[in-house]
């Protein structure tokens, strides 16, 4: 696996590693550090975007510049061009922590708003996805004729169909919550289709004949091995399936005219040029995101242990 | 000894009765089957053969093929009927008819897809024969749902509506296609999977920043980053170049992280035979590790295929000059002209598979070594 | 590049000084090696014998400077094992054939001439000698995973040849084949050795056939891992397999045998 022979052996040392080595030597030092560079890029983007503006400013009034005036200023305009980190930071609080919840303004209501449709969508476009995998484990006829389409159809930008969802079931009076969870259940369920038929599929030859010497029945070799061996892959879709869940509520957020919700609120900032409002709604969403993936993460790694798998 | 009944052919002459006792259309005009006589005849057919197959079962797969000749001509007839009236008034009959010619292509289909046969031509016949039977079967269905019920074309219009929409407006979508997909799509495509490639091979020298970059990278790919549209739209204007920059985000991650992987993929074995050769870094990684690394980085192009197309679409949702498939579907949307939407989506659809069976074909081509695409010809 | 006809007074090869290689685990060090001294001259065919863990593979491994050495020394040549694999002054073959299934088998035999930078008519000319004398002649365009495990190992036997290095050093190279494919090979490898006159490093943990190959078999003893034994064997040139019937070899595969026990080597 190690990519440099003979590395591990040529660079012990015998003394007791610091700390800091050992966290260096995991992944928690490394990722630190190259989101500490990530923000510092970011600050030198923003001064360096926002420069032009602040500099055509001083001198249309005539003023001389210092450089620490120019910065501070990039870091305070209302719309720049690309926010500082910490502008962003102060917006999502005012928008998380200051405001109430049932505040049109504040960003736990529109998240409530994507969140409720992101995991509708997921619930039933996972359950559809598990039951179309049996059935085509199961059925030959159903998996020659159904399985390429389904690959296909993987292939296909989906995600392009989202306005004439929304639109069309709000010409026939469907508004809302559901529309939005058509789109993200109609995402899910391909990735969810996909891994469970490998999943299913997974057991080798050896067990399914141990299963036929026993003369189990169908019922039986699902629930005692098809169904157990399909969990990681079960798991590895699910978190495919909830991140492109909430990318098709965001986008099913789109044509309704910026009404509500995470995707809402990114289209009436690029409206009215409210850069911060953009900025702090992506890293909200960003947040949710990996948020959902980890909780599925964990439920992952509390299943696969109650069935005493190695996670 | 009792006989084994066909339960599908049962079940297809069962519909057949129903049919004929269910009027088969509703409203004012009242026709019934006698009034066809062309259709009716292939319902009787159709009723006849369920009969016969029902008692003597599907033997072979000409008889197989024999029944799906059956059926076609049975969904000719049905076309036939609804444009001789049937149009938004066809009844229980009608339906009856309908599922009664379903019952008997899955008949067919079953058997031929539980044939086994060693012959390789024929396998791969079946195997294209059978889903796109399916995808007939399913555009039919579409067509006489749509037009029997007199479903508004606002709603869901049927395909041959959507067939006369995309030939009458070929250059506009032409026009669309070579906006979003020429333009945004491909130059994205090559940039982000291009940059993503050098940094990981960058990356790759040095075991520190592989384990900072990698976590970060995979979780990226769980992001929505197709949020970042609107502010790509404010850096690099309108046009093609703002959703360039959104599909170089979006490609860029699964192709680092992919192809850090599949550097680290190569064999211990067949590393320390290069260190016994005293190769270099740059001989090791031309000569092992990027050959080893290949199935990564098709697989990363196969996925980066897809989003590409999907990013450069959303991202146009955020404002385009009036051109793109992306404009053209928001746009149509709210004008309610759906035939042009799902024009415009069967060509995206078209434009992302192609896209993707590209990628495939050159992924068997290059790694035709790999465990999955061998093929044993001593 | 080879030697002409073997001196008189046989020239050393390999020789190892008190060497030592230590492993550090979480465990504490483990002493994969210790105080290994151990000459093989030119023209010898010495296999390392003992159970797994006894250090036969690491040994060989630290003379391919393939394994950093903790203390002690080793000279390939007069060299230090660097200089040798620096200067290709090897051929290594490993437990499994690690051809790579991009390349022909032409390709794959050729690959380390290709990194020496040797021309292209040179290395199809090789290619053509060595791919001959390992029997695969006609094979040269299939690719690895088209041919049989015992074929591949050849394959892989003819890309260590062809660099012509004086020194052959094999890591068990048939122990993932079966007996009878095992018994084939070891007879061809034994015809090759005779015909190109190399010295051959063998590692392996089956008594007859490290019996029937050597002409000095290293038995090795685990925890640490040490030499306990080195027993000569001077069977005719040009035995054959047959001649693992006779008392002569049992016996010195008894020998061997009674070098193991008294090691302890059966404790686990």
């Amino acid at each position: 696996m190690t990519t440099e022979p003979g590395a591990m052996g040529l660079d012990v040392s015998l003394q007791k590693p610091s700390f800091i080595a050992v966290a260096m030597a995991g992944k928690t030092g490394p990722v630190t550090i190259v989101l500490l560079v990530f923000v510092a890029i970011w600050y030198a983007g923003a001064i360096w975007m926002n420069s032009t503006w602040e500099i055509d400013r001083f001198a249309k009034k005539n003023i001389d510049w210092t450089m620490v005036q120019l910065v501070s200023k990039t870091m305070q305009q209302e719309r720049p061009i690309l926010p500082a980190p910490h502008q962003v930071l102060v917006e999502m609080n005012d928008t998380i922590f200051l405001k109430k919840i049932t505040s049109k303004r504040s960003l736990v209501y529109h998240s409530s708003v994507t969140l409720s449709s992101t995991l509708l969508g997921f619930v039933v476009g996972g359950l559809l996805g598990i039951l179309l995998a049996v059935g085509i484990v199961y059925n030959t006829t159903l998996e020659r004729s159904l399985m390429p389409w389904i690959i296909s159809s993987q292939t296909i930008p989906i995600l392009a169909i989202a306005p004439m969802i929304i639109v069309v079931l709000g010409a026939i009076g469907l508004k809302g919550l559901v529309p939005k969870a058509i789109i993200s259940m109609y995402l899910c369920f391909f990735p969810v289709t996909i891994g469970m038929v490998k999943g299913l599929r997974s057991p080798d030859v050896l067990q399914i004949d141990l299963m036929r010497t026993y003369n189990a029945s169908r019922w039986q070799t699902f629930w005692m091995l098809r169904w157990p061996s399909s969990m990681p892959f079960l798991f590895t879709s699910l978190k495919v399936a909830i991140a492109i869940s909430l990318v098709g509520a965001i986008v099913g957020e789109l044509p309704t005219g910026a009404q509500a919700g995470l995707g809402a609120r990114l289209l009436a900032g690029s409206y009215y040029g409210q850069t911060i409002q953009i900025w702090s709604a992506l890293v909200t969403a960003a947040i949710l995101a990996a948020s959902l993936v980890i909780l599925i993460g964990w439920i992952e790694r509390y299943v696969l242990k109650k069935m005493g798998t190695r996670p | 000894m009792s006989r084994q009944f066909d339960n599908f052919a049962l079940v297809a002459l069962g519909f057949v009765v129903l049919a004929l006792l269910l009027p088969l259309t509703a409203g004012d005009s009242q026709l019934g089957w006698m009034d066809h006589p062309a259709a009716f005849s292939v319902l009787l057919l159709v009723g006849g053969v369920s009969l016969y197959t029902a008692w003597k079962g599907v033997h072979g797969t000409g008889v197989a093929l024999l029944i799906v000749g059956l059926v076609f001509i049975g969904v000719l007839s049905a076309i036939g009927l609804m444009n001789d009236g049937l149009a938004g008034t066809a009844s229980w009959g009608f339906w009856a008819y309908i599922f009664s010619l379903w019952a008997l292509i899955w008949r067919g289909i079953a058997h031929i897809s539980n044939t086994s046969t060693l012959h390789k031509g024929q396998r791969v016949a079946t195997s294209i024969f059978i889903p796109a039977l399916f995808g007939l079967w399913l555009l039919f269905l579409w067509e006489m749902l749509c037009v029997g019920f007199g479903v508004p074309g606002v709603l869901l219009p049927p395909p041959s509506a959507i067939f006369l929409q995309l030939i009458s407006s070929l250059d506009i979508l032409y026009a669309d296609f070579v906006q979003t997909f020429m333009k945004s799509v491909l130059s994205g495509f090559i940039m982000g999977c291009g940059s993503g490639f050098i940094v990981a091979i960058l990356v790759d020298r040095s075991p520190f920043l592989k384990r900072g970059l990698l976590p970060l990278g995979n979780m990226v790919s769980a992001l929505p980053i197709v949020g970042i549209a609107p502010i790509m739209v404010m850096w690099f204007g309108f046009d093609w170049q703002s959703k360039a920059a959104v599909v170089v985000i979006m490609t860029f991650f699964p192709m680092l992280v992919n192809t850090v992987a599949g550097l680290s993929a190569a064999g211990k074995l067949e590393l320390e035979l290069m260190r016994s050769y005293g190769a270099g870094y740059w001989q090791t990684l031309f000569k092992l590790r990027l050959h080893s690394a290949m199935p990564f980085i098709f697989n990363a192009l196969k996925i980066n295929s897809t989003l590409a197309l999907i990013g450069a679409i959303v991202a146009e949702f955020f404002g385009t000059p009036i051109v793109g498939m992306g404009f053209r579907i928001s746009t149509e949307v709210g004008r309610m002209n759906v035939d042009m939407v799902w024009a415009e989506i069967f060509i995206a659809a078209l434009a992302g598979s192609t896209f993707y069976g590209v990628m495939a074909l050159l992924e068997r081509a290059v790694t035709f070594w790999h465990p999955s695409y061998r093929v044993k010809h001593r | 590049m080879s030697q002409q006809s073997p001196a008189p007074e046989k020239r050393t090869v390999i020789e190892t000084q008190e060497l030592e290689v230590t492993f550090q685990t979480a465990d504490g060090p483990v002493f994969a090696l210790s105080d290994i001294n151990l000459t093989v001259s030119h023209g010898d065919f010495v296999s390392f014998i003992g159970p797994s863990g006894c250090g036969k593979t690491t040994l060989l491994r630290a003379i391919a400077d393939l394994e950093p050495l903790s203390s002690g020394s080793i000279s390939v040549n007069g060299a230090t094992a660097h200089e040798s694999r620096m200067a290709r002054a090897y051929g290594y073959v490993f437990q499994a054939p690690a051809l790579y299934p991009w390349r022909t088998i032409e390709k794959n035999v050729t690959l380390p001439l290709e990194i020496m930078g040797m021309g292209k008519d040179e290395r199809a000319e090789r290619s053509t000698k060595y791919l001959e004398l390992v029997n695969l002649a006609g094979f040269e365009n299939k690719y690895p995973w088209q041919l049989s495990g015992g074929m591949q190992q050849r394959a892989s036997l003819a890309r260590a040849l062809c660099v012509d290095p004086e020194l052959l050093l094999m890591d068990e190279p048939f122990g993932a084949l079966d007996e009878i494919v095992r018994d084939h090979l070891n007879e061809q490898l034994l015809r090759i050795w005779r015909r190109t006159e190399k010295t051959i490093v063998f590692v392996t943990h089956s008594i007859p056939e490290a019996v029937f190959l050597s002409t000095k078999v290293v038995v090795m003893s685990p925890r640490p891992g040490r030499i306990i034994d080195v027993i000569d064997c001077d069977f005719p040139a040009d035995r054959s397999l047959d001649i693992r019937e006779t008392p002569e070899f049992l016996e010195v595969a008894h020998r061997v045998r009674e070098g193991l026990r008294a090691g302890h080597s059966y404790d686990d």
